[in-house]
């Protein structure tokens, strides 16, 4: 290395650095900062249009009709009023579901590959399909549950929509809980072994409860993108224009409804749409930076 | 019980023995973990597998020549799934073509100190949250908001440019174009996001070296910065790529499901998750078949894509 160096100052000769910074680098760099900010620019618009339309449509909707936009039933074709108080219970009901199924699947996941097989063949080939599991499209994880669940159940249903979402939220849930327990120093687990805990009484009385902060942002980012999804729903959780009276009944979903009320070519079935769109994004984004909060909190 | 009767009745063995529940409890516990682990790469398999069973007729009937067949004919049982292979890798590369320069120029500004830290970090806080936004409501705003914005300028285009294939045909109102454009705006946080970490992860040393030589802001940036940022920023076009392929919502809203190859891009066009979204409800036998059979070519799709990020963005890592 420092002979390297030393050649390279011997190569130089006095004079070979411009000192001045010529007008010819100084336009590229005017000329570059103006494209960025334009990038900036263009790539606000469509951003900063969403919000604007979200909040403009959907607030006009929430306010004018403001308690039964939340507790009537979704009205059908060319019937004014109406509200998507199902749809909310619907995607509530189907995200609980999903994160029943995933939280102690993720998290127990979390504890092998980090505890007990850190670095192992397992391990690696978890987290290998893990990312594969992330990268999977969500229709996919929908026909997934519709051929596992529909088809063996005989009808569409809430919990047919829960599977869908879980294999969704599976994976990140993984990934936090797999980043909370890493973020615990060897020395706990130390510690652990010299007072002579088992493996469980470790886990279970020390290393899962410090890693809880992690968890639960793990659960809540979960839970925002399964609140959010449609394409798993769609044959999955169908649709239900009323509540539904049991797990096995096909369901209603915020995201559902968005999307048959959006392309529906009726004026207030357009307007819900908006206003649902308004209420789910409004969720997604407090769990989101509720999540934030979480993780800062930090244990050790 | 007296304190003497057990020092006195307890021997090693015992005392040993009343720790097997205790033991018991922890092997269990260690085997359940083990099987959850192993759960997850079971329902990976579960996955293909269903898939593959629901769609085998399809597969039987058609083999290979499904990918190169255009034909989609409910009535007489012939399937084929080209328009909709094509639709999907050319909606999702003009997608890039939009999201990858603007995305990385997004990234580059809020990775530079042009702005104060107060206002740069909520705009990247901002971007993340978008990567949020559910598809349904991007592809809402497409119908809503963007086709009635860009048709006027679309038909300007169309009317000047229309002897140029891309071009030839009249926009309609769902369409190949429009859909694209909403791919690349929903794809733009992840570029964002995941380029700007490469970005400021790369160490400040090489950026004092460069500035030590009497390089300028945007020499270090363009000179520097960037290629050894380069395998992050691929990374994440790539990831957004896998997004862009398998997303639904937006593209059945907005393609308008036409089954014909158009070379214009104002003219309606289809995707697989499209086709599948629009479809499903109502198909059944062979239908419902090769419908698998198409969600099977996206998954070959979007696994070979994502694996390939993943290579890439773990070479990067190693590299940090």
């Amino acid at each position: 290395m420092t002979t390297q160096s030393d050649n390279v100052l011997e190569d130089i000769a006095p004079g070979t650095f411009d000192t001045e910074v010529t007008s010819g680098r100084k336009n590229f760099g005017k000329l570059m900062t103006g494209l960025v900010i334009g990038c900036v620019v263009v790539a606000i618009l469509p951003l900063g249009s969403i919000i604007f339309m979200l909040l403009k449509n959907g607030l006009s909707r929430l306010f004018q009709d403001f308690p039964s936009v939340f507790t009537e039933l979704p009205p059908p074709p060319l019937v004014d009023g109406g509200g998507f108080s199902n749809a909310i219970v619907g995607t509530l009901i189907t995200c609980l579901i999903g994160a029943l199924i995933s939280l102690p699947v993720g998290i127990l996941t979390a504890i092998y590959t980090i505890e007990f097989g850190r670095g192992n063949k397992l391990s690696q080939f978890v987290r290998f399909c893990t990312n594969v599991l992330s990268g999977v499209p969500s229709i996919i994880a929908g026909l997934f549950a519709y051929g596992i669940v529909v088809l063996t159940m005989g009808n569409f249903s809430a919990i047919a929509g829960g599977v869908a979402l879980s294999v969704l939220m599976m994976p990140i849930i993984i990934r936090t809980a797999e980043e909370g327990l890493k973020s615990i120093p060897s020395e706990v687990r130390q510690g652990l072994v010299g007072i002579g805990a088992t493996n469980f009484q470790g886990v279970a009385s020390v290393i899962l409860p410090a890693t809880l902060p992690f968890i639960a942002t793990g659960a809540t980012l979960a839970l925002a993108r399964a609140a959010g999804e449609t394409a798993p729903l769609l044959f999955t959780a169908l649709f239900n224009q009323f509540q539904a009276r049991s797990l096995k009944e096909p369901i209603a979903t915020l995201s559902v409804l968005i999307y048959n009320f959006a392309i529906a070519p009726y004026k207030n079935q357009n307007e819900l749409a908006w206003a649902a769109a308004l209420v789910i994004v409004a969720l997604i984004m407090t769990v989101s930076v509720l999540s934030r909060t979480l993780t800062a909190r930090k244990v050790y | 019980m007296t304190l003497q009767t057990i020092a006195h009745s307890e021997t090693l063995i015992e005392s040993s023995q009343k720790f097997n529940p205790v033991r018991l409890v922890d092997r269990i516990f260690y085997w359940v973990t083990v099987a959850m682990a192993i759960a997850i790469g079971v329902i990976l398999l579960w996955i293909t597998w269903s898939l593959l069973s629901i769609a085998f007729p399809a597969i039987a009937k058609f083999n290979i020549g499904f990918l190169f067949s255009t034909s989609w004919n409910p009535v007489q049982d012939s399937f084929g799934a080209l328009p909709q292979i094509t639709g999907t890798i050319v909606s999702s590369i003009i997608a890039l073509l939009f999201a990858v320069p603007l995305g990385v120029g997004v990234a580059v500004f809020l990775s530079e100190n042009f702005l104060p830290s107060k206002l740069q970090t909520p705009l990247a806080f901002v971007v993340e949250l978008l990567a949020a936004v559910p598809s349904v409501v991007y592809g809402m705003w497409g119908i809503f908001v963007l086709v009635p914005f860009i048709l006027p300028g679309l038909q300007t285009i169309h009317n000047l440019f229309g002897w140029f294939p891309l071009f030839s045909t009249a926009p309609s109102t769902r369409q190949m174009f429009a859909t694209a454009l909403v791919l690349a705006i929903m794809i733009l946080p992840t570029i964002i996001a995941i380029s700007r970490d490469s970005l400021l992860s790369v160490s400040p040393q090489l950026r004092q070296g460069a500035y030590g030589l009497g390089a300028t802001r945007w020499e270090t940036l363009v000179q520097v910065i960037v290629p050894s940022a380069l395998s992050g920023i691929i990374g994440s076009v790539m990831l957004a790529l896998g997004r862009a392929l398998g997303e639904t919502m937006a593209a059945a809203m907005l393609i308008g499901n036409s089954n014909r190859i158009s070379a214009s891009l104002f003219a309606p066009a289809s995707t697989i998750s499209a086709m599948i979204a629009n479809q499903f409800a109502e198909a059944s036998g062979l239908q419902k078949s090769s419908l698998f059979y198409l969600a099977l070519v996206l998954m070959v799709l979007t696994l070979v894509v994502n694996v390939l990020a993943e290579i890439i963005v773990s070479k990067f890592q190693q590299v940090e």
